[in-house]
């Protein structure tokens, strides 16, 4: 297991943002996690990669314990993420953004490797004629883009992607997809957040969902889409239910 | 070495070395003078500029480790008999173990938290001073002037001192140039633009932090000592002079901060529109109040300085302005 939760939970004040949520990752695997907004999806995220402590709980990562630890620990450890509301280094060049990921990350490159690292990842992810340009001069797509670049120049084992897809057309979206699944066939374990559900459906080996907080299915995208609680914890969004509950077949998505 | 052939490495310390000669070709002490407060600006502008320029931090506090390492450097001299070069080294080195401890207590702090927090410090610094008997106290030191026939007698310890700060002021220009262009600048770069998401990428900010605000602080101490040696005394009120370290901040502000470039322009632009203004009676008290006006002026209208402005707009001078 390339990743294990045990029991976590976290409280901000008086809300409940998870509760006594447990998962394992097995290395390799490409896990789509669900959930309605405001399920804490992205706050398991951060106690995974040590944004917040988890107020109870322990996390797991490669078989060391990594509770609490700070971000920068395990980004050198092999941990890397984007964001769901972007964060790109406004006032330094996209080149210069992807290679902070190269030097800092689990490789500890020199600035000349790095930057022959981020022209590759540049051109992978498809912004290699941009690299010169402020990194604030982007437009949304370009800066979900940037943030999965500055993720892969750290060259991590762990890959945990916050929505990349939301705010993308449906032709960025299946370019976006595709750059995944090459990502995934680079051998990177990989955790994705969603709210597109055929491209979760489509993408994942494995998913989990979670609502208030609660770890409530887990499964093959067939199973999770079959199960009646995860139809009940959409029912707020019956377009998004009925989505899933085909399958995420027929696209669209928000 | 591939830096020697950068023209942004060349030109601060060319402007500098120029400038520099300009009283020995002319053998003129009174310009020496003038040249000697603009070094002394331009290394205190740089030197703050290693924090709030590449590191995005503020600090009111920079003039802090100008005063303790002039009165480190000022008492080894005078009370203990040291020669002014080994003095020196510790005016450096005092206040950057200084700013190593106080770093680790307040760089955790985030802007506003962290200038206000730098103002407290200037504040405490000068109370610590005035009341610190083997420093003087209020009365603070004076060094008696036969120490000067050490070094040659007064006219030419005054010229001494004049060559070693252009020597101090151009390794800092040096040192500036060489952050600013590694791995570990890049790290500070990350950290002004978001730290949070520095972090995330593992840049390790607590430490990166804390090595560019001793870096910064090791320098000001020694233009401390020798600007205060040529004056052969030294007082609390003279040494911790809050409004210096606001003038500081707008130095580097109006040449650019984050550029290696901004703080000489800005530390001698400013220096000399001071020079003016002192000498005019009109406006000799409100020298404050221009140093306000002129921040406001750059922050609405030029954040970015004399030099992010030309660079911005002048596309063929960004790889000479850096
Ligand atoms: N730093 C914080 N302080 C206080 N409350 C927070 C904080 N971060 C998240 N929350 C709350 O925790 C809950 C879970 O938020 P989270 O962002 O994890 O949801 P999410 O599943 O990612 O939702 P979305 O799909 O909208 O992104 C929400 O009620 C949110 O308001
Ligand atoms: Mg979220």
């Amino acid at each position: 297991m390339i990743l294990e939760i045990h029991d976590v939970s976290k409280n901000f004040g008086g809300l409940q943002a998870l509760s006594d949520v447990s998962l394992s990752v097995p290395e390799g695997e490409i896990l789509g996690l669900i959930g309605p907004n405001g399920a804490g999806k992205t706050t398991l995220f951060n106690v995974i990669n040590g944004v917040y402590p988890p107020t109870n709980g322990r996390v797991f990562f490669q078989s060391k314990e990594v509770t609490a630890k700070k971000p920068y620990h395990l980004a050198k450890m092999g941990l890397a993420r984007t964001h769901q509301i972007v964060q790109p280094l406004e006032e330094l060049t996209v080149r210069e953004n992807v290679m902070v990921g190269a030097c800092f990350g689990k490789e500890d490159h020199g600035l000349g490797s790095a930057r022959e690292l981020a022209e590759e990842v540049l051109d992978f992810v498809g912004l290699g004629e941009r690299k010169d340009q402020m990194a604030a001069s982007l437009n949304v797509a370009q800066k979900k883009r940037l943030e999965l670049a500055r993720a892969l120049a750290a060259r991590p084992t762990l890959l945990l992607l916050d929505e990349v897809l939301a705010g993308l057309n449906p032709s960025e979206i299946s370019a976006m997809i595709e750059t995944v699944a090459e990502i995934r066939e680079q051998g990177i374990t990989i955790i994705m957040i969603e709210h597109v559900m055929h491209a979760v459906m489509n993408v994942s080996e494995r998913v989990v969902v979670l609502d208030y907080g609660r770890l409530i299915s887990e499964g093959t995208p067939e199973e999770v889409s079959h199960d009646p609680k995860v139809i009940e914890a959409y029912l707020g969004d019956p377009k998004l239910a009925e989505e899933i509950a085909s399958g995420g077949q027929q696209g669209g998505g928000l | 070495m591939k830096i020697l052939r950068k023209p942004g490495f060349w030109l601060p310390i060319m402007l500098v070395l120029l400038l520099g000669l300009w009283p020995v070709m002319t053998d003129n002490a009174a310009n020496r003078e003038v040249v000697n407060s603009i070094l002394v600006s331009v290394a205190l502008a740089s030197s703050l500029n290693i924090l709030l320029g590449y590191t995005g931090y503020v600090s009111f506090g920079h003039i802090v480790f100008f005063g303790f390492g002039a009165y480190t450097g000022f008492y080894l001299m005078s009370e203990q008999g040291w020669p002014i070069y080994a003095a020196m080294i510790m005016a450096g080195l005092v206040p950057a173990v200084l700013a190593y401890l106080l770093g680790s207590a307040i760089l955790r702090l985030r802007g506003a938290y962290f200038a206000l927090a730098t103002i407290g410090i200037n504040e405490a610094a000068r109370a610590f001073v005035k009341n610190f008997d083997p420093l003087g106290g209020s009365v603070g030191m004076q060094l008696n002037f036969q120490i000067y026939n050490d070094y040659g007698g007064a006219a030419q310890a005054l010229w001494l001192t004049y060559y070693l700060l252009l020597g101090v002021t151009i390794v800092i220009l040096i040192v500036s140039y060489l952050v600013r262009f590694s791995k570990f600048g890049l790290g500070l770069m990350a950290i002004r633009e978001n730290e949070d998401a520095a972090e995330v990428m593992g840049v390790v900010a607590p430490s990166a932090k804390t090595r560019a605000y001793v870096i910064s602080a090791f320098f000001p101490g020694i233009v401390g000592l020798l600007f205060f040696f040529k004056n052969a005394t030294i007082l609390p009120g003279d040494a911790f002079r809050l409004h210096l370290s606001i003038e500081t901040i707008v130095m580097v502000m109006l040449g650019g901060a984050g550029t290696v470039l901004g703080p000489v322009l800005g530390g001698a632009g400013y220096q000399r529109l001071r020079g003016t203004l002192l000498v005019t009676p009109l406006f000799r008290n409100v020298q404050l109040v221009v140093a306000g006006v002129l921040l406001l002026t750059i922050i609405l209208f030029i954040p970015a300085g004399v030099v992010g402005w030309l660079r911005y707009h002048v596309r063929g001078l960004r790889r000479v302005l850096e």
